[in-house]
């Protein structure tokens, strides 16, 4: 029997509580994900461009790169929040709240979003870009008009992973007070047995996760032309 | 036009060292269609991409419009290049982008008036018979429609010379026909001058004037096709021939034949049918000629016709025979089961 008593005050009590923590989990994932993807496709890009062979070929930028991305990528995000604790001190003057785990958040997905990026350029045909060269057109022109163009498909499939990844990282943005839907169900579903809110917050993860991936998935399927 | 000097080309790999290219000279003149033939692993295609220095040539020289390619900085490359377009077995077009696209974002990349644009892409479409294709995706179209498209595109750029790396290897006969037709009309109809490289001999019958065969990295013969095609010297040459005739005379067949004359195998080159000199032949001379196959191939610059055929007689009067019909101009050589392998 559905006590509907009982749904209308667990909503009325919690709806602006996990209101709240959507707004932060949203402001959290926005934010560290625009700056992550600044930084990430820039990366990838250098990433394909400085192997051997190709237009930038640099046997040390690749290497420093590729080991730097590997190193941060090895570390688990938990670890990492409290790793950096003073470089985030450092660059935004505070380890606490959204400003606070904005930069472990940034630092955690751009070398991830570097490597999809890498992975996703690494599928253009390299003989579109052969046949652009031999039209005489510039390295950073080919980057823009084909190695992206082409790529915007698996771009967007790629940052569409990343988001997810981000919300899973943000759960543990509560260790620093940035609050936000993980926070939410550890503190008062795990803490205070408030099984209902947990399994609410899990409900709206959900469908926040599922949204996101059928929104990329449309999204890269418009931009697929063949 | 396009002057290749003493090109090498060596790779280091960690296994060693590869020379692709051995000490190749080329020199296509305005105008003209030169082909590179060759199996895969010959070295063509790196041999192609020397010419725009999308390979840089190890040793030798590159000259174009006698513009020292080799000594250009790489500003005045990316300006030179283009001037010469190139197309590709893959095509290599944007499948994100229209036909009209494809066509219009290089011009505009290397700097065509944004007002020219659009008449040019309008222009080459209709060149290249695909007007009503303009707003369609490659991925709709098929391999010939794309090819035609990469071509629209090469000549968009108004390029004086055309680098074709196995442009119709991809494409099924049909479609191959109409594409070196294609070609043979912007040669014709813009003087475009155009370096071909292939392993269809086809190609290089329909098209070209003059040929090269290469074979690990060095063309190991050279000439105008009718010459090449008449008299071929090499055995790469003659095999390659043999993909486009037909030949099939069995070893056995023409050995047991051999016992009561000869087996020679007759070139004409020209108009020559042949038929009348073989008439002319059994009356003359106390020879009867038999035909075992005949092959005719037209080439872009004229005719050539084959014969196998058996000359039974006496060994005198095949000889007379036969220095009769070389008198005529026709090329003879003893029949070779060389002829028969593919």
């Amino acid at each position: 029997m559905i006590n509907m008593e009982r749904i209308n005050t667990f909503i009325s009590e919690w709806l602006p509580i996990i209101g709240g923590s959507i707004v932060e989990t949203a402001q959290m994932v926005i934010i560290s994900l625009l700056i992550s993807t600044v930084l990430g496709i820039p990366l990838g890009i250098l990433l394909v461009l400085t192997r051997r062979g190709q237009a930038w070929e640099n046997k040390w930028v690749y290497q420093i790169l590729n080991l730097v991305v590997n190193i941060i990528r090895s570390i688990p995000f938990i670890i990492l929040l409290f790793f950096i604790l003073p470089f985030t001190k450092l660059l935004v003057g505070t380890t606490i709240g959204v400003q606070g785990v904005i930069v472990p958040l940034v630092i955690y997905t751009a070398p991830y979003i570097a490597r999809l990026m890498e992975s996703s350029l690494l599928e253009v045909e390299s003989g579109v870009r052969e046949a652009y060269e031999a039209m005489g057109i510039k390295t950073r022109h080919i980057i823009w008009n084909v190695m992206l163009r082409e790529a915007r498909p698996s771009i967007v499939l790629g940052l569409t992973i990343a988001t997810v990844g981000l919300i899973g990282a943000t759960a543990m943005a509560g260790l620093v007070g940035a609050g936000g839907l993980g926070d939410l169900a550890y503190r008062y579903g795990h803490l205070r047995y408030e099984v209902d809110v947990m399994y609410a917050t899990v409900f709206v993860l959900i469908v926040l996760v599922q949204g996101i991936q059928s929104l990329g998935n449309y999204v890269a399927a418009r931009l697929k032309k063949d | 036009m396009i002057q290749l000097e003493n090109i090498s080309k060596k790779y280091t790999t960690k296994k060693g060292t590869i020379e692709a290219v051995k000490d190749v000279s080329l020199h296509v003149k305005k105008g003209e269609i030169h082909g590179v033939i060759g199996y895969s692993g010959a070295g063509k295609s790196t041999l192609i991409r020397c010419v725009n220095l999308l390979e840089a040539p190890t040793a030798g020289k590159v000259r174009l419009n006698d513009k020292e390619f080799t000594e250009l900085s790489k500003a005045q490359l990316l300006a030179e290049r283009k001037n010469i377009g190139m197309i590709f077995q893959g095509f290599n077009l944007l499948k994100t982008a229209t036909v009209g696209d494809n066509i219009a974002i290089p011009l505009k990349l290397i700097g065509v008036k944004p007002s020219d644009i659009a008449a040019r892409v309008d222009k080459y479409l209709e060149i290249v018979g695909l007007t009503d294709k303009k707003n369609a995706f490659p991925g709709q179209l098929s391999g010939g429609q794309k090819q035609r498209v990469a071509i629209a595109r090469a000549l968009a750029q108004e390029p004086d010379v055309l680098l074709s790396d196995e442009a119709t290897s991809a494409l099924d006969p049909e479609t191959t026909e109409s594409i070196l037709d294609l070609l043979l009309k912007i040669n014709a109809e813009f003087g475009i001058t155009i370096l071909l490289i292939t392993h269809e001999m086809q190609v290089i019958q329909r098209i070209c004037d003059h040929v090269y065969v290469m074979e690990a990295g060095e063309i190991v013969e050279d000439g105008p096709v009718i010459d090449l095609f008449s008299q071929p010297k090499h055995k790469t040459t003659r095999s390659f021939l043999n993909t486009i005739s037909q030949r099939k005379l069995s070893k056995e067949f023409v050995d047991n034949l051999k016992k009561t004359g000869s087996v020679l195998r007759l070139t004409f080159r020209g108009e020559a049918t042949g038929d009348p000199v073989l008439a002319a032949v059994s009356k003359e001379f106390n020879v009867k000629p038999n035909i075992l196959t005949a092959n005719i191939m037209e080439l872009k610059n004229g005719v050539i016709g084959n014969l196998d055929v058996h000359m039974a007689g006496e060994k005198e009067e095949v000889a007379r025979s036969l220095a009769f019909l070389e008198a005529q101009g026709v090329v003879i050589e003893d029949w070779d089961d060389q002829y028969g392998k593919n």
